[in-house]
């Protein structure tokens, strides 16, 4: 009996069928799809995206050349030098990230101790030329000056988590 | 007439043909046919176009995607897109290849897709040669198409292409087959060859159609149809997972995009040929329901004509995508076992009980190959 049920079924094309009003059922479905350049998706305030170097709000570096994040970056993507500034405070020389080795694991953001170095939420940026993958620390302060008050904002909504 | 128009209009018009039926007759009947093949060919080349913007919606909706909405309101600029990319982009000829046929096979592919369109009747009197032999001859041009694929594959001289055309050769061999013996049994329920006939056979509503008393035949002709366009799900000649792109795996830019008219315009072609032996071709399915007559905003639905041609025409379009968004590729054992332990004895078996069931006057047969 079942040997006929299954003969009757294939010649009915039953399990064709049965894919069929699957598709079809879809079809009526709203479609899921987000149109980016036009719609972008929700971001955490913890998205890790391009690397900024903040100051304080008297417009000195926070970073003392401590070199805890170079130590502690596991994609060896962090090169720092230090050296006595003017005023003989300890400071970085020379500070870059090679954005092709960055991982954007975060670690650098948690070792600092003075909140120097965060990763913004700026994900769509591009390199047009060879060597510019490298952020130095010029453009690192300069991104931290541009975007401070979203720096500020997402510290800020992250603080009550810490 | 008069009053619509200005009287110069007129005059002119009246100039034209004045001139027109002062020629001789060979030189009318060219003109008139010119324009015939030049409206069908327009005509197919355009639902070319834009069937390949449907496909990527509808498959895109089954997907849960939108589709192209890029170009133009609603995307609707796509298909001219694609196509002004196609025709500036580099014709690359393989050095190792056979110049001469590699340059020719997709023309060889692409001419029999259109020519077929010769014997198809559009509405009750628009076909550009209404032969006897229609049928023979539609068949006879569906098989021709494949040389364009084999000799593509051959000329290619690389072994994918190669294999994608040994593929698909075996493929439509095997369906051509089944295929035939599908379009015997609608040959004995019409009594003719000439494709105006047999749908001339099936005029007087949907239960005079031969969808339902050759219901096998019309699954089989129409799954051979598919074979034989080399869609999904059997695509093995293309087979992007296995031979990269088979038989037009070196064709780029217009060669590539004539394969790929070919491929649509027989899919086109497929559609409208199933329509036409089993759906009634241009036959309205109301007709006969003469209660439709006096409401005069539904009277309109009892007219055949080629609007009830396109729709069918689509539906069977629509079926394309909606099997290429809904299966997996078949194994190229089974699309074998499938055309020739399955389908071919399946036809047979129907031709038999057809003639059987017509002989002794049963059922919805008893009306057939009156």
């Amino acid at each position: 009996m079942n040997r006929i049920v299954s003969f009757i079924k294939t010649f009915a094309l039953w399990e064709l069928l049965k894919g069929l009003s699957v598709t079809q059922r879809q079809f009526f479905k709203k479609s899921v799809t987000l149109e980016y350049p036009d719609e972008k998706t929700p971001q955490s305030h913890r998205f890790r995206g391009l690397h900024a170097l903040r100051r304080y709000p008297n417009g000195e570096e926070r970073c003392i050349a401590c070199k805890l994040c170079e130590a502690v970056c596991p994609a060896l993507a962090i090169t720092i030098e230090s050296d006595v500034s003017d005023d003989g405070t300890r400071r970085t020389s020379r500070y870059d990230i090679d954005l092709f080795k960055c991982i954007y694991c975060g670690f650098c953001e948690e070792a600092c101790p003075v909140d120097a170095i965060v990763e913004t939420r700026i994900h769509e940026y591009h390199m047009e030329a060879p060597g510019e993958n490298i952020m130095t620390k010029d453009k690192l302060l300069a991104v931290g000056d541009k975007y401070d008050a979203m720096i500020s904002a997402d510290k800020a909504a992250d603080a009550k988590y810490r | 007439m008069a009053g619509l128009l200005p009287q110069f209009v007129v005059n002119w018009i009246d100039a034209v043909l004045g001139i027109f039926y002062s020629l001789p007759g060979w030189v009318q009947y060219l003109t008139t046919t010119t324009w015939k093949i030049l409206f069908v060919l327009i005509g197919v080349i355009l639902i070319v176009a834009f069937s390949t913007y449907f496909e990527r919606k509808v498959i895109g909706s089954m997907q849960a995607r939108v589709g192209p909405n890029r170009v133009g309101p609603l995307g609707l600029g796509q298909p001219f897109a694609d196509v002004i990319k196609l025709l500036i982009k580099e014709v690359v000829v393989p050095s190792q290849s056979s110049n001469f046929l590699f340059v020719i096979a997709p023309l060889l592919s692409l001419i029999p897709a259109l020519a077929t369109w010769a014997v198809i009747p559009l509405n009750n009197w628009y076909v550009i040669a209404d032969i006897n032999a229609g049928l023979l001859y539609v068949l006879a041009l569906t098989s021709v198409g494949v040389y364009g694929v084999i000799l593509a594959g051959w000329a290619t001289n690389s072994k994918y292409a190669l294999l994608g055309a040994m593929r698909s050769a075996a493929q439509i061999v095997a369906y051509e087959i089944a295929m035939g013996f599908a379009l015997v049994g609608v040959l004995m329920a019409s009594g003719s060859l000439n494709l105006g006939e047999i749908v001339r056979a099936q005029e007087g509503g949907f239960s005079q159609w031969f969808l339902l008393p050759l219901l096998p035949l019309f699954v089989v002709y129409w799954i051979s149809g598919v074979a034989e366009t080399n869609r999904a799900p059997f695509d093995v000649a293309e087979g992007e997972s296995e031979i990269v792109a088979g038989f037009h795996v070196e064709y780029s830019g217009v060669a590539f995009a004539l394969f790929f008219l070919a491929e649509y315009a027989n899919m086109v072609l497929i559609s409208t040929l199933t329509a036409i032996f089993f759906l009634g071709g241009w036959a309205s399915p109301f007709e006969g329901w003469t209660f439709l007559n006096d409401i005069s905003w539904l009277a309109w639905l009892t007219v055949g004509g080629l609007p009830w041609l396109f729709a069918k025409m689509c539906m069977f379009m629509y079926t394309f995508f909606w099997f290429r968004a809904t299966f997996p590729r078949y194994r190229y054992d089974q699309i074998m076992r499938l055309g020739w332990k399955v389908f071919i004895p399946v036809t047979i078996v129907w031709i038999a009980v057809e003639g059987a069931m017509a002989w002794f006057q049963v059922g919805p047969w008893s009306g057939l190959g009156t």
